[in-house]
């Protein structure tokens, strides 16, 4: 990176520091105090339902929505200001390419914007169109590629310029799966390349994946961070997850359900054990209750299930 | 089925205001200054102006010029607007009056020559004796019209002493002359004309007794028309329209383009732009610059077109084109920008921009002459780009008058585009941050 970031305490600040930010749109809190800090180098995953703040957090940090209170810093320097700016590269949730222009005349449009030219241009567009995999459709207009190759040539864009710390919004958004891996590999090699990371989704899976930390984020509020091991051992300490389906008055299985501490989601019982002996007495007195028993499973607890247990919502909802 | 369909449109133009502006409120904008321009309302009929110069000085002469101030439809002006009120200003000589017809200060100015007076009425087409010129400027074809009408009513109504005068030598000339009784009443009655005259030149004009109608080219006073502007010009009017429909179409171009400012902003674009190193006054001046640029181009080509099917002469306006292209380009281009910047949507923007270039260009003369209009009609469109861009390369063209002439017509083009392009700059702050 030939960049560098003019603030006293730029070699030893963080990519990212976010200290109690709040943010209202009207009488919506889109953020309400959160607190953030991505180490140098890490895959920091932030992770939350649709319209829990993610995309505002992130364009708080990018410095295109202005926090009623708190800070925040990017390496030292304060969001929006033009060593952040510089630092930094984004990738939104939207295709924000010019459909009429090819592959190659996009990067070359926001290399550009972000101050390159001559050599240094032309070889940032070169190692772009071959982290993308777009050499081949370089010549093409955007408009006409697939829905991956936009999501890929969408995020070649931000980073365009090499930044040392990548800002990405649900870039997997409508992706098919094929294209999905291809764009994890491209992360991947991001973070070989050193550069930090901070990821939103919604999906389990890909922070699970991508991400060394996780924070869980809802109702504009940090309720969780740590690695996903973490989090779940939190949540569950050495707990397995039961999971089971019974026939029979719904009513009153989700009655039992609750009266013996577990949850129903979509027709489904979960229950929380500490050892495997524990589900043979649950299933004999849900028999005992006239409850048919249709199929059982014994799992670890993952993120998904975290969410549940801290939110008592899906993460998907 | 049919009425669910039907209450399914109706809810959708409720509820898409531009549809309905366009639906309804277009039409009415378009009657309404159709109506004032064509309409029937007598205090609308567009008045013209007219330079006099009275080199005769004679009775008849002077009664000529009181019948033409009476006359309504005409603003007679024997001399320039003076700027000191304590000095009067000189009356206009003959000089004076064609180069203010050349120049666009008025379309018409009659000279009246020394000694008209002494044969003002012409039965025979006037011999040797002097006639009025009539200096015209072919861009405005009704004015020479009106005002020959008008001055041959002038002549049949403001001076009967002159005309029964007049009428006598031609009686002796014809008949042999009169006894000496009739030439006695002849003399009195002739007195009688020649009191009521002063005595009417004593009176106020009173416009509203006073109508016009016009009289066509032949009339009793012989009158020398010459065309002053426009006199070598081998197709008439040619870079009027060019410059009256490009700017028409200019402004409806430079809003379609600025409009990829809300698409940008729509499919996230502008957020990424804003994000890197690109501020919102980099961006805006780069979108005014190409605006400028493609609408200077759109104006280059039809110019060309002009030149090239129907002989329009640039050779020797190359200068004055560029100066007022740029300018119009400019302000056209600021203009596009201001709308983009005060709608939200592709949609808003298009309904805004069709109503208000619409309205702008038949107010502002792209559509129709601006002398055909209304005189508070033509001020009207003086707040116009349209009315502006014409009359400079009206001025290049048409007049061919010098660059530093079109000084007023540039300093506004451009005043308008930096304080549109101030405007939207402010109101672009929304786009910035949220």
């Amino acid at each position: 990176m030939s960049t560098a970031v003019s603030a006293p305490s730029a070699v030893a600040a963080l990519p990212v520091e976010v200290t109690g930010l709040v943010k209202r749109f009207g009488s919506l809190t889109a953020l309400d105090g959160v607190s953030l800090r991505l180490e140098p180098g890490q895959c920091l995953g932030l992770l939350g339902p649709n319209g829990a703040g993610k995309s505002t957090l992130i364009r708080a940090i990018v410095g295109r929505v202005l926090p009623d209170t708190g800070q925040v810093r990017i390496f030292g320097a304060e969001a929006s200001t033009g060593a952040a700016r510089q630092a930094l590269g984004w990738i939104p949730q939207e295709l924000a390419i010019y459909p009429r222009l090819t592959c190659r005349e996009n990067l070359v449009s926001f290399g550009k914007y972000q101050g390159l030219g001559g050599a240094r241009l032309a070889e940032q567009v070169a190692w772009c169109l071959k982290w993308a995999a777009l050499e081949d459709r370089a010549g093409d207009a955007a408009g006409k590629l697939s829905g991956g190759m936009k999501r890929r040539l969408n995020m070649a864009a931000g980073i365009i310029h090499k930044p040392r710390l990548v800002l990405m919004d649900e870039p997997t958004v409508g992706v098919d799966p094929q294209s999905r891996n291809r764009i994890f590999e491209m992360i991947e090699e991001l973070g070989a390349e050193g550069m930090s990371v901070l990821y939103t989704t919604h999906y389990m899976e890909e922070a699970e994946r991508l991400c060394d930390r996780i924070a869980i984020i809802d109702h504009g509020r940090i309720i969780a961070e740590g690695t996903s091991e973490e989090l779940v051992r939190n949540a569950f300490g050495t707990r397995s997850e039961v999971t089971a389906r019974f026939t029979g008055n719904q009513e009153e299985i989700a009655a039992w359900v609750k009266q013996r501490g577990g949850s129903m989601s979509e027709g489904t019982a979960q229950f929380t054990v500490t050892r495997p002996a524990e589900i043979a007495p649950l299933l004999d007195e849900a028999a005992t209750r006239g409850i048919g028993i249709e199929d059982v499973s014994l799992r670890r607890p993952n993120l998904e299930s975290v969410f549940l247990h801290l939110t008592g919502r899906e993460l998907r909802d | 089925m049919i009425s669910a369909i039907v209450r399914t449109a109706i809810t959708g133009l409720r509820r898409d205001r531009a549809s309905l502006a366009l639906s309804f409120v277009l039409p009415i904008a378009f009657f309404s200054i159709f109506a004032v321009i064509f309409g029937s309302a007598h205090d609308t009929i567009p008045q013209v102006h007219l330079i006099v110069v009275d080199q005769d000085q004679s009775s008849a002469s002077r009664n000529l010029v009181r019948g033409l101030q009476r006359e309504g439809s005409l603003v007679i002006l024997t001399h320039p607007e003076s700027k000191d009120s304590s000095a009067p200003a000189q009356d206009y000589t003959a000089a004076g009056a064609e180069a203010a017809v050349k120049a666009g200060t008025v379309p018409v100015a009659l000279i009246i020559p020394s000694g008209w007076g002494q044969h003002p009425i012409a039965f025979d087409g006037g011999g040797s004796a002097p006639e009025i010129q009539l200096l015209n400027d072919q861009s405005d074809a009704i004015a020479p019209q009106v005002v020959n009408g008008l001055l041959q009513k002038a002549a049949m109504t403001a001076m009967p002493a002159s005309m029964a005068g007049e009428g006598e030598k031609y009686m002796k000339q014809y008949v042999g002359g009169l006894t000496a009784e009739q030439q006695k009443r002849w003399d009195a009655n002739l007195e009688k004309l020649n009191a009521r005259e002063q005595i009417r030149a004593q009176q106020p004009a009173d416009a509203s007794t006073n109508t016009s109608s016009g009289f066509g080219d032949g009339g009793i006073i012989p009158v020398q028309t010459r065309k002053v502007v426009g006199e070598h010009k081998n197709k008439n009017m040619i870079s009027f329209y060019a410059a009256a429909i490009g700017v028409m179409f200019l402004l409806f171009t430079a809003s379609g383009s600025a409009g990829s400012l809300l698409d940008e902003q729509e499919s996230g674009t502008l957020d990424r732009v804003l994000s890197s190193r690109v501020t919102m006054t980099t961006l805006l001046a780069g979108k005014m610059t190409f605006n400028t640029l493609l609408a200077f181009a759109q104006l280059t080509v039809m110019f060309l077109w002009g030149w090239a099917v129907f002989h329009l002469e640039i050779r020797g306006h190359v200068s004055g084109f560029i100066v007022m292209g740029l300018c119009t380009a400019f302000a056209v281009a600021a203009f596009g920008i201001f709308l983009a910047s005060m709608c939200h949507t592709r949609g808003q923007l298009g309904a805004v921009s069709t109503l208000l270039i619409l309205i702008m260009s038949s107010v502002g003369g792209s559509m129709f002459p601006r002398f055909m209009m209304p005189e508070a009609m033509q001020k009207a469109g003086l707040f116009t780009i349209n009315a502006w861009a014409i009359d400079g390369f009206q001025k290049v063209f048409w007049r061919d008058l010098p660059i530093p002439e079109l000084w007023p017509q540039v300093s506004v083009l451009l005043g308008v585009g930096i304080v549109l392009f101030a405007v939207s700059r402010r109101i672009a702050r929304r786009w910035e941050f949220s």
